[in-house]
């Protein structure tokens, strides 16, 4: 189980949390203006990064709030967790799937 | 070499001759500088893509990539689960058609993959369950796979070990079986078609990584950087489950994928108690016997994506609650082993068995959680696909423009969690 750093509570166990995918897509301010194959981008298509991936949670059964992460998916270690809305710490730490990086 | 062919006669002769003269039933090959098509992915689906590429398609210089030991990924990793009873045609006619090939897949390969066709029954928990299951039975039917709604009672009298009364939290309404589903040997799954396509030609090359894809001038795949070198190749399959993201990462495709660990565990041996598969989609239970004696159960998906090939506990004790529930005579078993396979996993819930933007790249990929029922099928639409650069039509619809088009084959909706 992930010991996991609320930044509002602190340390707590990843049963109190759920996990909310990529972090940092922005939904298209008009989405009327995409073509199809950007608004697949926007709803499906996902880094799925093997290496420092940053990702949402929400600690739901704790304060309720939602937060992002830096967490390394080939050791599930957490590198960071920032307030949402805050920049990503240190992106040049992140090495995504070769290919994907946007 | 030769293959040597399995028989009672021939398991008699050696056994009065001490059993000396057998030998290893694939070549360990190293890499040839170029190959008509290359495979990565040496687990069932892409060591039976490639066997299909020699046998049906004639295609034999082939090589398949591995890059650590066959059958090492998911195939070893899965509860050996084969069924057919998915919701929408597209699915059921992919399922089926591997079904099909199951049931005559030892004879095929002459290696006995102990295919059971013990039946696969899956609870109904609720009146939601109840509706859908029945939905299922009807939409199968019309589709030509067998599935049939049992009773309460009748659930118990196909697995008498199953708790029916009414003192559970959710208690068993009824259930849906698939008497044609049942389970397999993995991997003799994997022995059996790296047997097959080894004896065809196919090179099957382990401890080989893939770094790099290079493409020519017009775009086309040319060659793969490895870790025992480049190997050119004029078409390639990847069938690379959780990896494939990366390993298409590397041509430039983003895929609709997300890698998860997915969770399985066995118990000690006991001398066989459990006649079939039960599946609880509702309370998340999956659970079988294996010929060793052991209760094989499948617990769910981690929450997060990951590549780690471990998930946590309580995801395995979740599930455990669910089995001592279902199975009171269970309670005091003791488990043996767990372990984690990364599965990839797309928003439909339904695989990508397709061409790739790049020409001569094809995938296989999208599993999730139950990509071993569909070995051969996949592996026999894929090898299609590879041979003839275009789908068979039944993975016609099981493309990566469906995403953009609209054309979801849903069946995250249609099974909830279950696969």
């Amino acid at each position: 189980m992930l010991l996991i750093s609320c930044p509002y509570c602190g340390d707590r166990p990843e049963i109190e949390f759920t996990y909310g995918g990529q972090a940092h897509l922005v939904r298209p301010a008009d989405p009327s203006a995409l073509d199809d194959q950007q608004w697949a981008e926007y709803l499906y298509m996902r880094t799925n990064t093997k290496g420092v991936h940053a990702e949402r949670w929400r600690h739901a059964r704790g304060c309720g709030r939602f937060f992002n992460a830096l967490r390394d998916t080939t050791t599930d270690r957490f590198a960071a967790t920032y307030k949402i809305g805050a920049a990503r710490p240190d992106p040049a730490a992140s090495e995504p799937t070769p290919g994907t990086a946007r | 070499m030769s293959k040597q062919t399995f028989s009672g006669l021939a398991l008699i002769r050696r056994a009065l001759t001490g059993h000396r003269d057998w030998r290893p039933q694939w070549r360990k090959a190293a890499p040839k500088p170029a190959y008509d098509a290359v495979i990565v992915g040496g687990g069932g689906h892409g060591l039976g893509a490639a066997y299909y590429l020699a046998r049906e398609h004639g295609i034999t210089n082939v090589a398949v990539l591995e890059k650590g030991w066959i059958g090492g990924g998911n195939t070893g990793r899965n509860t050996t689960i084969i069924r057919s009873n998915y919701l929408f045609d597209e699915s059921a006619a992919l399922y089926d058609h591997s079904v099909k090939l199951w049931e005559n897949l030892s004879q095929e390969l002459n290696y006995n993959v102990m295919f059971s066709p013990r039946g696969v029954m899956m609870l109904a928990h609720t009146v939601h369950d109840i509706q859908v299951f029945k939905r299922h039975v009807h939409a199968n039917r019309c589709n030509g796979v067998d599935n049939e709604w049992l009773e309460p009672e009748e659930a118990k009298a196909f697995c008498p070990p199953l708790n029916i009364e009414g003192n559970m939290r959710y208690p068993v309404l009824g259930a849906a079986l698939q008497r044609r589903g049942g389970t397999a040997r993995h991997d003799a799954v994997a022995w059996g078609y790296a047997r097959a396509a080894d004896a065809l030609g196919v090179d099957i090359i382990e401890n080989c990584e893939v770094l790099g894809i290079r493409r020519d001038a017009a775009g086309r795949v040319e060659a793969l950087e490895t870790t025992r070198g480049v190997i050119r190749a004029g078409r390639v399959g990847v069938s690379a489950a959780g990896n494939t993201s990366a390993v298409l990462g590397l041509a430039g495709v983003r895929l609709p994928l997300e890698s998860y660990p997915l969770q399985a565990l066995v118990s000690e041996p006991v001398k066989p108690i459990f006649p079939c598969v039960v599946m609880s989609n509702t309370i998340h239970a999956y659970i079988s016997q294996s010929d060793k004696g052991e209760l094989v159960i499948g617990a769910g998906t981690d929450a997060y994506t990951s590549y780690t090939q471990r998930g946590a506990l309580h995801i395995n004790t979740h599930t455990l609650d669910a089995i001592c529930e279902l199975f009171p005579t269970f309670r005091r078993m003791r488990m043996m082993r767990n372990w984690g396979g990364i599965v990839d996993v797309t928003p439909d819930r339904s695989p990508i068995i397709a061409k790739t933007p790049v020409p001569g790249l094809y995938v296989n990929c999208g599993w999730g959680t139950g990509g071993f029922k569909a070995t051969p099928g996949a592996a026999h639409v894929f090898a299609w696909t590879i041979a003839r650069d275009e789908p068979h039509p039944i993975n016609a619809p099981f493309t990566i423009e469906r995403f953009r088009d609209g054309h979801l084959i849903d069946e995250a909706a249609a099974a909830a969690v279950a696969h």
